[in-house]
């Protein structure tokens, strides 16, 4: 009790009707200043009054904006302002407006969906109360399928002997139902009168993220009673099958296990955020430069030449030295240059990224018709990552799977039932009892029973009898089955429908309709399932007398337990439970045993005896069960086919094939969860070896990290010839050569291993080994384990993560990961309130990425590509301008244009190309996954392609200037006047700038819908239309001061001179960046170019698009930094198709297993592969495919 | 650039009510995306593509358009006659050169003269600049003192001119008009051409009006408002820019080309962009269409020598000037013309060589697997 100083002290006060409300309080002095928690979880950050102030507060958080608040106060000093306060007044406000505004509305929406509100009963008079308002030391009712709220005490249910049942999926992804039960004092506390009796006081552990644990004593009229986890209800479980039970809140809202596991909320930031952050700390550096050189040459100008100029321009009041004033004109320089570090830049990427998220959010092919969901995109700020994932984290039950278990196919008899499907399901109209849900497609079976196969018979009798299924029947023939594990429901359900129903059991009977005629079985004995059996049995005495075992269990354990003369029979069965394990079915093989009477009396009297024993009782019970099944009789197997989601496996076969490795962390059953891998094509019989790490000590799990990674490395090495391999070695780290493996692997390991390998000491070598793999299952994880995992793989890989799930055990992957993704639509919403995107199906995950997630990446790219180039282009001119004017910070543009360029002239077209553009149209890129590529490598936008925008920027601002100087320096007027004045000459080389940048735009620019065209056109338009309104007479006349350039329009740009000046300044500018690019399309195709090509081909001829697939695999690949491994997987001919499994391989399918039989592979598929014949290992595709490699 | 239209890109099949099994009468609210266009990015859209066949006629065609406009701007900027004197006087064989050190306000002026031979006559009308270099009329110091207002004819600026215009703003307490550093710099040699025929020197008729902008002179200059013309009393309680010799409204005779509408004093105000620069001074119109406007021969340029720029080693020109559609000589225009279209048309060829020698001439072909 108080292990530690903090031990949580709650008690239940004594209830009456003065005093109904939820009553908490504390005993212990010690924890007296800890308030009871509420159960509410707050996360809106506004309200209406501290609105402005905080939201501005944290927007001059931001240093940008700081900065250009600086640069603000800059300007009014009248020494340094070398433009208009209004220059930077007018961008700074209307980014922050733009930005108040999406936090106002973001926090708002956040606000409705808060909290996940469902009403509780409050103890005393049972009043109605919502979850939020639950306390600790509330007594609260809860009723069947509801929500449990908190973490509660149980305290009584409805069921004898206060047991209730509940189903932990949200926690911990496992389906079947677990029992809880109350302890037995409180059991009795049935009604409302007597809980309010109820005066106990609990002693606990602290609040922790132990879901398995739970520690802590009632003390109640003098008593003490020990609490275990068998006590507790947990916050996010489902009571099922229990009409009401009552309970004592022990933790509530962020101290409920659940919440404690959650992982704590990381503001999420993309790479490109992080790299934009970076190169405008760059620019900023690279702004201080010049701002220095310039500053420099200013002291020196005016030490040699400003100071005799000084006759027609005296200095500034208060400067004496030319230091002083280069001291100045450094920070005017500051002032004017500031436009290389666009304050428009983080807005203007906000934007794009809301346009992004709405794309996601009115994506039809992401709405799912069935639960009327469609996608959310529920954080706006991370879309162009979506287009860069390495790594997904896969949730399974409800994320890969829809979690319903359906009968699919069995064995009777060497006889396979269910692989021939007719388009009618199976009519079960003769069967009353039948439940009309069920659906069987191969009518053979029907048959042989109505003909009376006894093998058929004893088959579905077995199915009949040997489970732990309990039933109901509401109204005559109205069945219920509440089954512990789903698998089990399937199959009862099952022989129900085919004419086995299973109707009603007591302690000691169970009843079964067998084709109408009710029969009652004596049941003698119930031989429990556990894992290390991994089969259960009944022995049930017939109404003739004859006393039978039967069994159920997984084929690895009982095909050894057959009579030898199941021998031809057991070859067929094996044949058809491979093939059904292929196909990612749970198989289980069935037998029966006819037992003696004397025989059983005296088995079970030895039972009665060994159940009885003081000691080793275990292993006594489990020694007899053995010995009874034994030497049984093979009556066939069935296949389970737990349902994957509509898509699933098509939609990992094509996400490995865009390159993104996929890992399933799962809370269920290792075998369950391989199951899976095999069904959703994760884990594939091609693959070379699955090595399975199922280590207890820390020193096993290094064995078998070791192992594996020596396998995959002799595999290697033997297949590629030893030299090249020595120079990989010696080139590069150990986790390149492990990169480049050949072959395929994957890797299997469960929990307790987990928390061995995630050490400090070993977490490398583990992911080392892990990525390695094609395929990754981690198995009975918890959620914070999840976590850990994501954690490693950021940690290490620098790749961008994706987790995906859909239950409240999920929530911690999903905070962790760069990207959290929640399934919507099913119970629970915890995982999708913690995600950035949710979605109702886990196929549109394919769409999300290889349709959004690119198209975001390469808009975000290439606009921020196009927007440094903008502002270096522009910004540039003054910089050169600075040594023909004295370096004295005078402007090359009108102030007007300064103010203007970024938000009006140049803004429209570069959002609507960085909202709208495609290169290639959405379906190709799901064609062609490798065209994701780019973004995993971050080719599109780096510090090089940064650097090359920047000199091409600097290139364009270059010619910008000395062009028009050029041209100038002499020149005259076509009306013989001075044409070099300053103000023809801002007009000049603004006009050209809007030009280039426009020309440069449209070329950027691959998708020009209507809007583009409006926005560039529209741009040129309107930048012209306000240079003459800002030249005319009208406004002049009013602010004669403010709109000197008066008249200047119309007299420069009616000088032919002046428009052959801009042609040519255009012209040279575009004409190498057409060249350049021409060459690189011509000589070096990226994918996205060639892909975009054809389709214009294959439109131009005839409107037909591809035939799917043909391009699958490009022969260019779009790095010469991409592995050996990468590049080999690239010439793989295997068609994209999905379907590269189960029924297109040809029939005699060989089992891929080493050599030598790694322990852990026999482990999990032992029982499909026991059968095989060692030669045949040899063909593995993944070798042939090395050998045919010249390398 | 390749242009292809890809509208539709796939019919839409989905059934309309697919989205509400059992709808309860229709109305229920669906959340089901609206299949436009728009929101399912299918708008229609022209994807260009920068193929051989585009982007090489491109360059040839920039090629062929840009030589002969260079050979052509080359040609005519070649036939424009231009004779510049510099009259700085720093060399001491300079007949200016007794006037080099000469300050704003001496009196009589320096006066030099220059003798020059034309050796080619200007035929058509001539253009009479004066150029300074090394003057920094773009320093931004200079650029910003002066008061617009003022000079429009504001009467409230008249007398409380700017502040952008100190310290030339005030002088013993008197608002200066026209105020600030340019008005106050202002270029003041007065230069007078002889025509030298047989030792006799003929003056040749130096036109002052129409040497600035039109709307400089409506609209952006004015006078300062007022009872009656007198542009004195107009300019009443001012006091004129500390160089000047004397007040603005005294800039001229004529009184259409007094006061701030002065077209020398326009001219100057209108700052130049560059350190070297040009800015009219005078026309010299062509009398008939027989006699060249000014005949090959000898002629004189006298001098009223007042500007001083020998303490920044500024230099003072005179240039004559013909013009053509496109203004005065302008070589560098032609030659970059030349050159780029030359460059263009070479890079055209080279592209092409290089498409067909390696190129991927058909992104069409099937890419091999």
């Amino acid at each position: 009790m108080a292990q530690d100083g903090t031990a949580r002290h709650c008690t239940a006060l004594h209830c009456s009707a003065w005093h109904c409300s939820a009553l908490h309080t504390t005993h212990d002095p010690l924890s007296c200043a800890v308030h009871p928690q509420s159960n509410c979880i707050k996360t809106s950050k506004y309200n209406i009054i501290t609105f402005l102030p905080v939201n501005l507060f944290e927007q001059f958080q931001e240093v940008a904006n700081t900065y250009f608040l600086f640069l603000l106060i800059l300007q009014l000093i009248p020494q340094i302002s070398s433009l208009s306060w209004f220059t930077t007044i007018v961008p700074l406000v209307l980014v922050l407006t733009i930005t108040a505004v999406k936090d106002a509305t973001d926090d708002y929406v956040k606000r409705c969906q808060l909290p996940p509100n469902s009403t509780a009963l409050s103890l005393c008079s049972l009043r109605q109360e919502q979850w939020m308002n639950v306390r600790v030391g509330d007594i609260i009712k809860l009723e069947n399928n509801q929500f449990v709220a908190a973490d509660l005490l149980l305290l009584s249910s409805s069921e004898p002997h206060g047991l209730c049942y509940i189903e932990t999926a949200e926690l911990d992804g496992e389906t079947n139902m677990k029992v809880r039960q109350a302890i037995p004092v409180t059991s009795e506390l049935g009604d409302t009168s007597k809980l309010a009796g109820f005066d106990g006081e609990v002693i606990c552990e602290p609040p922790n993220n132990k879901l398995d644990k739970f520690g802590g004593t009632l003390y109640w009229k003098e008593n003490k009673y020990p609490l275990s986890n068998q006590n507790m209800l947990l916050r996010g479980c489902v009571l099922r099958n229990t009409e009401w039970c009552f309970g004592l809140v022990i933790f509530a809202g962020p101290d409920t296990k659940l919440m404690q596991n959650s992982g704590r909320t990381k503001f999420k930031r993309t790479s490109i955020d992080r790299l934009m952050n970076t190169l405008v700390l760059w620019i900023f550096g690279f702004l201080v430069c010049m701002g220095v050189i310039l500053a420099i040459g200013n002291a020196i100008w005016e030490h040699e030449v400003g100071v005799c100029f000084q006759i027609y321009l005296p200095w500034d009041e208060g400067v004496h030295s030319a230091f002083f004033s280069g001291f100045l004109s450094f920070w005017s320089y500051i002032i004017i240059l500031n436009t290389v570090v666009p304050i428009s830049l983080y807005v203007s990427v906000e934007v794009i990224r809301l346009g992004h998220s709405y794309f996601i959010n009115w994506d039809k092919k992401m709405y799912c018709a069935k639960r009327r969901t469609p996608a959310e995109a529920r954080t706006t700020t991370l879309n162009e990552e979506l287009g860069q994932v390495e790594y997904i984290f896969s949730d399974k039950t409800g994320t890969l799977t829809q979690n319903i278990m359906v009968f699919s196919k069995c064995s009777v008899n060497g006889h396979s039932y269910g692989e021939h499907k007719r388009p009618e399901p199976v009519d079960f109209s003769f069967n009353p009892l039948a439940d009309p849900r069920f659906q069987f497609w191969d009518p053979s079976l029907l048959e042989a029973i109505k003909l009376g196969d006894p093998h058929v018979h004893e088959f579905f009798r077995l199915l009949s009898l040997c489970h732990t299924v309990m039933s109901e029947e509401k109204s005559e023939g109205e069945l219920y089955y509440k089954a512990q594990s789903p698998d089990e429901g399937a199959l009862v359900t099952a022989a129900r429908n085919f004419g086995f129903v299973f109707r009603s059991r007591t302690p000691k009977t169970i009843t079964v309709h067998e084709l109408g005629r009710a029969i009652t079985y004596q049941l003698l004995a119930i031989l429990d399932f556990n894992n290390i059996r991994k089969r259960m049995s009944v022995i049930v005495r017939s109404p003739e007398g004859k006393i039978r075992l039967y069994c159920k269990g997984a084929d690895t354990i009982l095909l050894e337990r057959l009579h030898p003369v199941n021998q031809d029979l057991t070859n067929v069965t094996t044949d058809h439970l491979n093939e059904y394990a292929g196909e990612g079915l749970r198989t289980l093989v069935l037998a029966y045993k006819d037992l003696e009477e004397s025989y059983y009396e005296e088995w079970s009297e030895r039972l009665r005896r060994a159940s009885s024993a003081p000691e080793a009782r275990e292993d006594r019970l489990a020694q007899l069960y053995d010995e009874v099944e034994h030497d049984m009789m093979l009556l066939g197997a069935t296949a389970i086919e737990d349902k994957l989601q509509q898509g699933v496996p098509e939609t990992i076969a094509i996400l490995t094939l865009a390159n993104i490795k996929i890992w399933v962390l799962t809370g269920d059953k290792q075998e369950t969860a391989v199951n899976i891998g095999y069904s959703c094509k994760m884990l594939t019989d091609d693959m070379t070896e699955v090595f399975v790490v199922t280590g207890h000590t820390v020193l096993e799990v290094r064995e078998e990290l070791r192992k594996a990674r020596e396998k995959m490395m002799d595999a290697s090495r033997s297949i590629s010839n030893g030299f090249s391999y020595q120079e990989k070695l010696s080139s590069s780290k150990l986790t390149s050569v492990l990169e480049a493996i050949a072959g395929e692997y994957a890797l299997v390991i469960n929990g307790h291993s987990l928390a061995h390998a995630l050490e400090a000491d070993m977490e490398v070598e583990f992911l080392e080994t892990a990525c390695a793999c094609k395929a990754v299952i981690c198995c009975r994880v918890t959620p914070l384990q999840k976590a850990q995992v994501v954690e490693l793989v950021k940690k290490y890989k620098k790749a961008v993560t994706l987790a995906i799930g859909d239950g409240a055990n999920d929530v911690s992957m999903i905070k962790t990961a760069h990207i959290g993704v929640g399934i919507s639509g099913q119970e629970g919403i915890q995982a999708v309130l913690a995600s950035d995107y949710s979605f109702s199906q886990f196929k549109f995950l394919q769409r999300l990425l290889l349709v959004h997630g690119r198209w975001s990446y390469l808009r975000m790219c290439k606009f921020l590509c196009y927007f440094f180039y903008k502002n270096f282009a522009f910004t540039m001119v003054h910089f050169w301008f600075g040594f023909f004017c004295g370096f004295s910070a005078q402007t090359v543009y009108d102030q007007y244009f300064i103010t203007l360029y970024n938000i009006v002239y140049t803004s429209l077209p570069v959002l609507a190309m960085g909202v709208f553009d495609q290169d290639v149209p959405e379906q190709r890129s799901m064609e062609y996954p490798k065209l994701y590529e780019p973004g995993q490598l971050n080719l599109l936008f780096n510090k090089r392609e940064f650097f090359i925008c920047i000199a091409q920027g600097i290139y364009t601002s270059v010619l910008m200037f000395f062009i028009p100087y050029g041209v100038f320096a002499d020149a005259t007027r076509d009306d013989g006047a001075q044409l070099a004045d300053y103000q023809s000459f801002a007009v000049t080389v603004a006009t050209s700038l809007v030009i280039v940048v426009s020309v440069q735009i449209g070329l950027d620019t691959g998708f020009w819908t209507a809007i583009n065209h409006f926005f560039i056109w529209g741009s040129l338009a309107t930048y012209f239309a306000i240079l003459f309104a800002m030249h005319s007479d009208g406004l002049f006349q009013m602010f004669p001061n403010q709109f000197r350039f008066v008249g200047n329009a119309q007299n420069t740009l009616a000088q032919p001179t002046v428009w052959l000046t801009i042609a040519l300044t255009t012209v040279v500018c575009i004409m190498p960046v057409v060249a350049f690019r021409f060459l690189k399309l011509d000589l070096k195709p990226e994918l996205s170019d060639t892909v975009r090509a054809r389709g214009r081909r294959g439109w131009a001829r005839g409107g037909r698009p591809l035939p799917w697939g043909s391009l699958t695999h490009p022969p260019v690949l779009s790095s010469g930094a991409l592995h050996s491994a990468r590049a080999e997987e690239a010439e793989d001919p295997a068609p994209v198709h999905a379907a590269r499994g189960a029924r297109g391989l040809p029939p005699l399918r060989l089992r891929l297993l080493p050599p030598g039989g790694l322990r852990g592979a026999h482990h999990v598929r032992q029982e499909h592969a026991a059968q095989l014949p060692g030669a045949l290992q040899l063909q593995r595709p993944a070798q042939r495919r090395l050998d045919r490699d010249p390398a | 650039m390749a242009v292809n239209y890809s509208a539709k890109e796939e019919a839409d099949g989905h059934p309309a009510g697919g989205a509400m099994p059992g709808g309860a009468g229709g109305a229920v609210k669906t959340r089901k995306p609206d299949n436009t266009a728009f929101k399912q990015q299918r708008l229609p859209a022209w994807q260009p593509i920068l193929t051989a066949g585009t982007v090489l006629p491109a360059f040839f065609i920039i090629g062929l358009i840009f030589i002969p406009i260079g050979i052509g701007i080359f040609v005519t900027s070649n036939n424009i006659r231009e004779y510049e004197i510099d009259y700085t006087g720093t060399e001491p064989s300079s007949p200016c050169n007794k006037c080099l050190n000469v300050s704003w306000d001496s009196t009589p002026p320096c006066t030099c003269t220059i003798n020059f031979t034309l050796e080619h006559s200007f035929e058509s009308n001539v253009f009479m600049y004066y150029g300074l270099s090394n003057f920094y009329q773009n320093h931004r110091r200079y650029v910003k003192s002066r008061d617009d207002s003022q000079l429009n004819g504001d009467n409230s600026s008249l007398l409380n001119p700017s502040k952008e215009c100190e310290p030339y703003r005030t002088n013993e307490d008197k608002p200066i008009a026209p105020c600030g550093a340019i008005a106050n710099s202002m270029f003041n040699d007065t230069l007078e051409l002889y025509r030298i025929d047989n030792d006799t020197r003929t003056p040749i008729t130096l036109i002052k009006k129409g040497i600035a902008w039109w709307t400089d002179k409506n609209v952006k200059f004015r006078n300062p408002t007022g009872d009656g013309n007198n542009l004195t009393a107009l300019f009443q309680g001012t006091t004129k820019p500390v160089n000047w010799p004397k007040p603005v409204y005294m800039l001229d005779s004529e009184p259409d080309n007094n006061g701030f509408i002065n077209e020398d004093f326009i001219v100057w105000m209108r700052t130049a962009a560059l350190p070297t620069f040009r800015k009219l001074y005078r026309l010299i119109e062509r009398k008939n269409n027989l006699q060249p406007t000014l005949q090959a021969g000898k002629y004189s340029l006298d001098i009223a020598y007042n500007y001083p720029v020998h303490s920044f080693d500024g230099r003072k020109r005179m240039i004559l000037s013909t013009i053509s559609w496109m203004g005065g000589k302008n070589p560098f225009l032609g030659i970059a013309y030349i050159t780029v279209g030359s460059i263009c048309f070479f890079l055209g060829v080279v592209l092409l060589i290089i498409h067909h020698k390696y190129g991927n001439r058909n992104t069409s072909a099937d890419i091999p697997n």
